[in-house]
């Protein structure tokens, strides 16, 4: 589960190009949007592309994003539980 | 001179050039190459001005030969693929050129006229035509015209800000000059 958590802070700083923030800086229970990382509905979509290509793991509804992306902690453990790949 | 960039690689370069001019925009990174480029050439012009924080009325008109190929290049890879198909929102919503103009407004507050056209070659005429219209007419108080154009690792910017008590003659030889300036 932590190296999980490690991998997806990586991914996020990467794909959604967070210049000047480290892995070690995205604690991991930060809030991803609204006053912690301060992602925006791109950034979203771009989480959910990243869900299906990298863990196989196809939303149908976008809004279920909201609850999935709330922090890397919660991300990974969806992940854990729903992912084929 | 106001900033030499050693670096050949575009996203290298215009990374020291942006914290080198001290330009602060949160969603700079998140910009493809074009709107990268167009975005510091404005701001380098328009940081000079004493704009208002409210609103200003300056319009944009832009001009390149390649469109939003470079972007348009990778996000056909991400979808060419059936198994593999997997297009990307951070690169499909910048697959117009006139994209750039939007960030550039937003960041100064520009609510006024804007376009993006497409040429074989920098056609200064139809710069001079159009910004002069919009400054004979009142529709702009100041216009930023120019041509950005980028394809790979081959780009240009080239932004001049015109206004109806500048101090360089507006007219198509003048643009022409300075354009060979580059």
């Amino acid at each position: 589960m932590s190296e999980l958590k490690e991998e997806l802070k990586a991914k996020i700083i990467e794909q959604l190009n967070l210049e000047d923030v480290s892995v070690e800086e995205i604690a991991d229970d930060d809030a991803l949007f609204g006053d912690g990382l301060g992602l925006d509905s791109i950034d979203a979509l771009e989480l959910i592309v990243m869900l299906d290509k990298d863990y196989g793991i196809r939303l149908s509804d976008p809004k279920e994003g909201r609850k999935i992306f709330e922090s890397v902690q919660v991300m990974a453990d969806y992940i854990e539980a729903n992912r084929t790949k | 001179m106001i900033f030499k960039g050693d670096d050949a690689d575009f996203p290298n370069f215009i990374k020291s050039a942006y914290k080198h001019l001290e330009t602060s925009y949160s969603k700079f990174f998140k910009m493809d190459n074009l709107s990268k480029l167009a975005f510091l050439a404005a701001d380098v012009l328009l940081k000079q001005e004493s704009l208002s924080e409210e609103e200003n009325n300056i319009a944009l008109i832009f001009s390149n030969k390649a469109s939003s190929l470079d972007t348009d290049r990778k996000h056909q890879k991400s979808i060419e693929n059936q198994d593999e198909y997997f297009p990307s929102p951070a690169v499909f919503v910048y697959t117009l050129p006139n994209i750039c103009l939007g960030e550039i407004s937003i960041k100064h507050k520009l609510y006024s006229e804007n376009s993006f056209f497409i040429f074989d070659r920098f056609n200064a005429e139809h710069l001079y035509l159009y910004a002069n219209n919009l400054l004979q007419n009142n529709k702009a108080e100041k216009v930023l015209c120019g041509w950005v154009d980028f394809d790979e690792n081959s780009y240009e910017a080239f932004l001049y800000l015109v206004e109806n008590k500048g101090e360089i003659a507006h007219n198509t030889e003048e643009i022409n000059r300075l354009y060979n300036l580059l």
